[in-house]
């Protein structure tokens, strides 16, 4: 658009305004990244910092070349070599996606309930998906604890008030804690690029869908869902890609057999204070995710261009 | 889509005449409420194999509610609907022999235009080398034939409408519905798809309802227009019977443009009636309306309505105007080109309204502003309006 350019407008004010963001970027994001980086080429240490060798910026270039001898790959062949790291990423990829798989089940007809919600009914109903950000996540997590122990809220409806069962569910400490944990907590991240979807999505193409023989049914899966499907994707990597890394809710509501590569991470950076493994694996993680983040960014240009 | 033949003007049809005739549509006493809102209220109306049927009325009045009525999108909260002798009313639209064509089009965006006209035949379970036969006739009928791999978003306005059009002709419908659908497309293409409308629905010998707004457009297309009005019919008939006897100052308004005086019947006889103009001068001589009184007797308040191209325009008075005649002075001028209208102010207030074609150019205008002119006309102009 540098034809619609207003004269006195462009050059440098143009430039600072695309600087700052990309400031922002390697400050906050690619500085701590080279540093983690740096560290996972590192050794364990036992000292302060518990690694080795550190910049000596002192050293001249003889120093800075003995830096560089210094850094290997090592950690990086330790993480193929004990077989707790790939069964950890794996774990995380297979929970994150089932997780992601029941936010869509549970999503889609709220989605749809709301988009076919009548109109004056919709900021609320959007309101009131919004409404839990407005709580701390670490308490939202905190407060299913109350409801999945033993003697929770749960077991005491399904035991003492509605009788279904004698003995109480054990569901805290368990993996399918951690689903509903992810569910419930990253539940909007689904709902609301679904909403988006199917908000716009034109009423008289269902008509013309039932004008044409199709029974209702046969109407949502010929052109209600396909034209749904870049909402389905966005919410699905938007639910995805965090899961996969999520600490706090396998910590809290995961059992000792709930394993995931954040909680790993965790133990390999406080408990056995192996800051580079630890590096490695977060470098790792990174590699991992990029494959779906790409695939996530493609997809929205692609929406961009069709919408066009 | 070219013309391709100009069809035999069905010159005789007129079933609606034929009181042993089957109608195709059949409304019996329908009325449809949206909680205190009444939509279409205590409407009978029947619609003939291979009519082409016009809904006519302003946005509001019902007609689009009709028609989804008919193409079960509504069920009327009283009265029954029949389709070739069956009650229809409770039937879901994927049940009904009856398609549609979408004022917005409706194409589906995620599929070729190809598909989009397969499918209501894929709905049907036909077999998939009757469906390629099938849909390839459409494509040629709509001679879209070199764009079937296309997406809708990459056509013109004009070229999903005939998509459009070919989707809901596919499934050879017994009824086809159009709702307002030219209204996207402008004037000249417009036009020039009324005709091939015309052509299609008498080549395919289908059954057409057609809603619109556009009162040009119901009187090219239609075989018969119902004029509607706040949930009712108010008048059904040919275009010609529509705009030569309106049935009430509603429909004489309506429809084109059109003077209405209001007068007081002096007297009534078999063919002929005279009025006064309320409002006259003392030398006004009276009107005259032949044939036909709609019913009025003396003494009644009734409207005349002249159309504008029946009145004259003169800068004297006519010789031997002893009837239908006003004079007054010329207020405005309204320039079309091809003709102009004129708004003569009588001395009461009253304006009306005369039409002349330019057969000069314009520079060699007789008439002007704040003339003084005289109009008439001739006794079988007028029509009184009692409603």
């Amino acid at each position: 658009m540098a034809g619609a350019q207003a004269p006195g407008t462009g050059g440098w004010g143009r430039i600072a305004l695309i600087l700052a963001p990309y400031l922002w970027l390697l400050v906050f994001f690619l500085a701590p990244f080279a540093i983690v980086l740096k560290i996972s080429l590192s050794d364990l240490a036992i000292a302060m910092p518990p690694y080795e060798p550190v910049l000596d910026v002192f050293g001249g270039l003889a120093g800075i070349g003995d830096f560089l001898r210094a850094l290997d790959f090592e950690n990086y062949v330790w993480l193929t070599q004990d077989s707790l790291y790939w069964r950890s990423y794996l774990s995380s990829v297979q929970i994150a996606a089932v997780s992601t798989l029941l936010a869509l089940l549970v999503g889609y007809p709220m989605a749809y309930g709301m988009a076919r919600a009548p109109r004056a009914c919709r900021p609320t109903l959007l309101m009131l998906v919004i409404l839990p950000f407005w709580t701390s996540f670490l308490i939202r997590v905190y407060a299913w604890i109350g409801i999945l122990k033993n003697e929770g809220l749960l077991n005491l409806l399904l035991v003492d008030i509605l009788g279904v069962t004698d003995t109480p569910l054990t569901i805290l400490n368990t993996t399918t804690a951690v689903y509903i944990g992810i569910v419930y907590s990253y539940l909007p991240f689904m709902v609301l690029p679904l909403y988006a979807a199917l908000e716009k999505l034109d009423e008289s193409l269902i008509e013309a869908a039932l004008d044409l023989g199709c029974t209702p049914f046969r109407a949502f899966w010929q052109v209600t869902f396909p034209l749904s499907l870049p909402g389905v994707l966005a919410g699905c990597f938007l639910v995805f890609i965090p899961a996969v890394g999520e600490f706090v809710i396998p910590d809290l509501l995961g059992g000792s057999d709930t394993l995931m590569i954040g909680t790993t991470l965790w133990t390999e950076f406080f408990g056995n204070r192996d800051w580079p493994v630890s590096s490695a694996v977060a470098i790792l993680l990174l590699l991992i995710l990029v494959v779906p983040i790409v695939f996530f960014q493609r997809l929205q240009d692609r929406n961009r261009e069709a919408g066009a | 889509m070219s013309i391709r033949r100009t069809p035999q003007p069905q010159r005789d049809y007129a079933p609606w005449a034929d009181p042993s005739a089957v109608p195709l549509v059949r409304f019996e006493n329908v009325t449809k409420r949206f909680g205190d809102f009444v939509a279409v209220d205590d409407l009978s109306l029947d619609i003939y194999r291979r009519e082409f049927f016009a809904l006519l009325g302003p946005s509001g009045c019902g007609k689009t509610t009709l028609l989804r009525m008919l193409a079960g999108f509504e069920t009327p909260s009283e009265g029954r609907i029949l389709l070739d002798g069956e009650d229809v009313s409770r039937l879901p639209p994927y049940r009904r022999p009856v398609n549609m064509m979408f004022q917005s089009y409706a194409l589906f965006p995620h599929m070729t235009v190809a598909a989009n006209i397969a499918f209501g035949l894929r709905q049907d379970g036909m077999p998939k080398p009757e469906i390629k036969a099938r849909v390839d006739e459409m494509l040629e009928l709509v001679q879209l034939a070199p764009f079937a791999h296309r997406k809708p978003h990459q056509l013109s306005g004009g070229q999903r409408q005939r998509v459009a059009l070919a989707r809901s002709l596919a499934k050879k419908p017994k009824l086809l519905l159009l709702d307002e659908p030219l209204g996207a497309l402008d004037k000249k293409l417009r036009e020039k798809t009324q005709f091939e409308l015309m052509d299609l629905q008498y080549e395919l010998g289908l059954t057409f309802v057609i809603v619109t707004h556009d009162q040009e457009e119901a009187m090219t297309v239609s075989d018969r227009i119902g004029v509607m009005n706040q949930g009712k019919l108010i008048q059904v008939a040919p275009p010609g019977e529509i705009y030569e006897f309106p049935a009430t100052r509603y429909v004489a308004d309506f429809i084109g443009d059109v003077t209405l005086i209001e007068a007081r019947v002096t007297a009534a006889a078999e063919g002929e009636t005279q009025l006064a103009r309320v409002g006259a001068e003392a030398d006004e001589v009276p009107l005259v309306c032949r044939p036909g009184n709609g019913g009025a007797a003396a003494g009644d308040a009734v409207a005349v309505a002249i159309r504008p191209e029946k009145v004259r325009i003169s800068k004297h008075r006519p010789e031997g105007a002893d009837v239908n005649t006003v004079t007054g002075q010329v207020w405005d001028i309204g320039y079309f080109g091809d003709f102009s209208i004129y708004h003569v102010r009588l001395a009461d207030g009253t304006t009306v309204k005369a039409q002349e074609p330019n057969l000069s150019r314009l520079t060699a205008r007789e008439i002007t502003w704040e003339d003084t002119v005289w109009l008439s006309w001739a006794p079988e102009a007028g029509v009184v309006l009692r409603g």
